[in-house]
C-alpha cells in the first residue's frame, strides 16, 4: 500500500507533468473545494481524537462481558467487540492514535529530510553526491518494509512505531527539497541576491527556503496519508501499537475472527482508516493544485 | 552505450549502500542482536555461544567485511531457528510471493490501461468524472481492509472462492489460481487507482500534440489514432510507475499475505520476526531491496528502449 512511494515521489518532484493536467485546465476553484473538503473530513477526525481525549465516551479498554458482540444500537452507537468493548470509543481511540502516530512521524521525516536534502543541495559537489547517494540506498527498501525492519530492532510500541514510519519517509523529503534547492540556485532573484552581495546563509534563509515550501508541505500532507497507512499496517501485523490499546490496524486484525457474526467490527476501523486517508489525499492534491503557479 | 555504463555504475553504488544499510540497521542500532534474540535473562553462556556463532565477537569492520562478502558470494545468512541457509528458505517461499505480484500486476496493466486512456478520450463527460472519482476511491482504501472484506463477501457469505491458505501449482493449478485471485485483487486496487490517474493524464497530454491533430486531418481511424499514435507515445509515464508498482508489490504483499494466510515471502518475514530471528530477517530486507534496485534498473533500460532521446541525455 504505502509502497507506492516512489509514484509519489515522482509527482511531488515536479517529473509529474502527467499530474498537473489531471483536471485540466486545473482552476483553483477545484482545488478550493478540495483543500475544504479535506479540511472538514479531517477536522472531524480531529473531533473524534478530541472526545476520546476528553474523555467523553467510555474508556476505550472497559469490558462488559454480558454484552459482547452486541450490533449497533442506542447503547452502544457501533456495537461492541468480542470483550464487549464499546467499539465507538474504541474507534475514537484509534483516531486519536493515527493522528498522533500520522503527524509525529512526518513532523520527524520533513525535520531530517528537508535538513539533509537543504544540505545536499546547497553544498553540492561531494556532500550532495554522498547523501543523494545514501537516500537512493534507503529508497530501495519499501516504506512498509524499512518500517518493519526498524520495528524489528527497536521493538514495537507507539514512540518507536513513529520512529520508524518517520525515518522511512525521509528519503522523499531530502529528494524534493534538494530538487527545489538546484533549480532556484539558478533563478534571477537568487542572483540578484547575490549581486548585492547578500551572504549565502541570508540568501538560503530568505529567499531560497521560503520559495521550496511548497512542495514540501504538499509532500507532508501525502507523508502524513502514508503514515497513517503505514501505521495501521504495522498494527495489523501486530508490529505497531501495543494491546489493550487500540489501533484501527490492529482492531481489524482482532475482529478478523468474529467477522462473519459480527461485520461491523471489520467495518468501522477500516472505514475510518479510508476516511481519514482520502481526506489527506483531498487536502494534498487541492494544496498542490492551489500553490502550482500554472494554475488560474 | 554511455548511458548504459553510467546507469550500471549508479546501480552498483546502490546496490551496496542498501546493503551497508541492512548491516548497519541491524548491527548498530540496537546494541546487541545477540540479547535482542535470546532475551535479557538469557543464559550467558548460551549467549556467548550465539555471538561467536554470528560473529558478533568481531570487530564492527571486520564483521561488516565478512558478511559484505558473502552477501556478494549470494549467501545471504544462515537462519539460527530454522537452522537453514537463508537464500533457500526465501527459494521455497518465493513463487507464492511471484505467482502473487505478477497476478496482481497483470490486473493492474488490463484494468488501469483501457479505463485511462478511455477516461482521456471522454474528457470532460461523466465518464471521466466516474473513473477520476473512482481512481481516488481506489488510492484511498487500505488494502489488508479490502481483502477482509474480499474475504467475508466472495468466502463467507458466497462461498465462491476460498478464504485463505494456498494450494500448491503443482498439486492443482486451478485450485492455486483460485487462491491467489482475493489477494491479486485487494493488491491491485491500489494500483489501478494510481496508473489509470497516470495513464489518463499521460493520454491527455499526448492527444493535444500536433500529430494527433495531423492524424484526425488525414481520416485516420479514431481507434487506430487513440491506441496506435497517442497511446505509443504517453507509454514513458506509464512504464516508469508500472515498474515501480511490480517492485513495490513484493513488499506489499507482506500485509496481504498474512490476511489470506498465504505462504510467501512476507509470512516468512513475520514468521522470523516473531522467532527473533534476524539474520532471516535481515536477508529477506536485504533480498526484497535487492529486487527493487533491479527492477528499478530495468524499467530505465526499458525507458532508454522506449524512449531513443534518454540515450543522448
Amino acid at each position: 500500500m504505502a509502497v507506492v512511494w516512489k509514484e509519489k515521489q515522482l509527482e511531488a518532484e515536479g517529473r509529474g507533468k502527467e499530474r498537473a493536467s489531471l483536471f485540466q485546465p486545473p482552476c483553483k476553484r477545484a482545488s478550493r473545494v478540495n483543500i475544504c473538503v479535506g479540511a472538514v473530513m479531517l477536522l472531524a477526525i480531529a473531533a473524534l481524537a478530541v472526545i476520546s481525549a476528553l474523555s467523553i465516551v467510555s474508556p476505550p479498554n472497559a469490558m462488559d462481558i454480558r454484552a459482547r458482540l452486541v450490533p449497533p444500537s442506542k447503547e452502544h452507537l457501533l456495537g461492541t467487540d468480542h470483550f464487549g468493548r464499546d467499539l465507538f470509543s474504541r474507534v475514537a481511540y484509534g483516531g486519536r492514535v493515527a493522528l498522533k502516530v500520522g503527524l509525529g512521524s512526518t513532523v520527524m521525516a520533513a525535520l531530517l529530510g528537508v535538513s539533509l536534502g537543504g544540505w545536499a543541495g546547497y553544498r553540492g559537489g561531494w556532500w550532495d553526491e554522498t547523501i543523494m547517494r545514501i537516500v537512493d540506498g534507503l529508497m530501495a527498501f519499501p516504506g512498509v518494509l524499512f518500517a518493519i525492519m526498524l520495528v524489528t530492532v527497536l521493538g514495537p510500541g507507539m514512540k518507536n512505531t513513529i520512529l520508524a514510519i518517520g525515518f522511512a519517509n525521509l528519503p522523499l523529503f531530502a529528494r524534493i527539497t534538494r530538487a527545489s534547492f538546484l533549480s532556484a540556485r539558478n533563478t534571477l532573484y537568487v542572483e540578484a541576491a547575490r549581486a548585492l552581495g547578500a551572504r549565502p546563509r541570508h540568501i538560503v534563509w530568505r529567499h531560497v527556503f521560503p520559495n521550496s515550501i511548497g512542495p514540501i508541505v504538499v509532500q507532508a500532507t501525502v507523508t502524513c496519508s502514508t503514515a497513517i497507512l503505514t501505521e495501521a499496517s504495522l498494527s495489523y501485523l501486530g508490529l505497531g501499537i501495543q494491546p489493550p490499546y487500540p489501533s484501527w490496524g490492529r482492531m481489524l486484525k482482532e475482529a478478523q475472527p468474529y467477522m462473519g457474526r459480527a461485520p461491523w467490527l471489520v467495518l468501522v476501523p477500516g472505514l475510518a482508516v479510508f476516511f481519514t486517508v482520502i481526506a489527506l489525499n483531498l487536502l494534498g492534491d487541492g494544496l498542490r493544485d492551489w500553490l502550482d503557479p500554472n494554475t488560474r | 552505450m554511455q548511458y548504459l555504463s553510467r546507469r550500471t555504475a549508479a546501480l552498483l553504488v546502490t546496490l551496496v549502500i542498501a546493503c551497508t544499510i541492512t548491516f548497519v540497521v541491524f548491527h548498530i542500532i540496537p546494541g546487541d542482536p545477540a540479547l535482542l534474540m535470546l532475551g535479557t535473562e538469557a543464559d550467558p553462556e548460551v549467549l556467548t555461544g550465539l555471538r561467536q556463532e554470528l560473529g558478533l565477537d568481531l570487530p564492527l569492520h571486520v564483521q561488516y567485511l565478512n558478511w559484505l562478502k558473502a552477501v556478494l558470494a549470494g549467501d545471504l545468512g544462515f537462519s539460527t531457528r530454522l537452522k537453514r541457509p537463508v537464500a533457500g528458505l526465501i527459494g521455497e517461499r518465493l513463487p507464492v510471493t511471484i505467482s502473487l505480484a505478477v497476478l496482481s500486476m497483470l490486473l493492474t496493466l488490463v484494468i488501469s490501461i483501457p479505463a485511462g486512456a478511455y477516461a482521456a478520450t471522454h474528457h470532460g463527460q461523466p465518464i471521466d468524472y466516474i473513473i477520476v472519482f473512482a481512481s481516488q476511491i481506489g488510492m484511498a482504501i487500505p488494502h489488508f481492509w479490502l481483502g477482509i472484506l474480499l474475504i467475508l463477501l466472495f468466502s463467507m457469505y458466497w462461498k465462491v472462492l476460498p478464504p485463505g491458505g494456498f494450494v500448491q501449482w503443482s498439486a492443482d493449478p486451478w485450485k492455486a489460481f483460485l487462491s491467489l485471485v482475493l489477494p491479486a485483487f485487494a493488491l491491485a486496487t491500489h494500483r489501478v487507482a494510481s496508473l489509470t490517474r497516470i495513464t489518463r493524464a499521460s493520454m491527455l497530454d499526448a492527444l493535444t500534440q500536433d500529430y494527433i491533430r495531423t492524424g484526425q486531418s488525414k481520416g485516420l481511424p479514431k481507434l487506430s489514432l487513440i491506441y496506435k499514435h497517442a497511446l505509443k507515445n504517453s507509454l514513458m509515464p506509464i512504464v516508469t510507475v508500472a515498474g515501480m508498482q511490480f517492485a513495490s508489490l513484493l513488499a506489499g504483499s507482506i500485509v496481504a499475505e498474512e490476511v489470506f494466510a498465504l505462504p510467501g515471502l512476507g509470512r516468512l518475514l513475520l514468521q522470523a520476526i516473531g522467532y527473533r530471528d534476524l539474520p532471516l530477517v535481515q536477508g529477506i530486507a536485504l533480498f526484497i531491496a535487492i529486487v527493487v534496485v533491479l527492477v528499478n534498473f530495468v524499467t530505465d533500460i526499458l525507458y532508454m528502449i522506449l524512449d531513443p532521446r534518454v540515450r543522448y541525455k
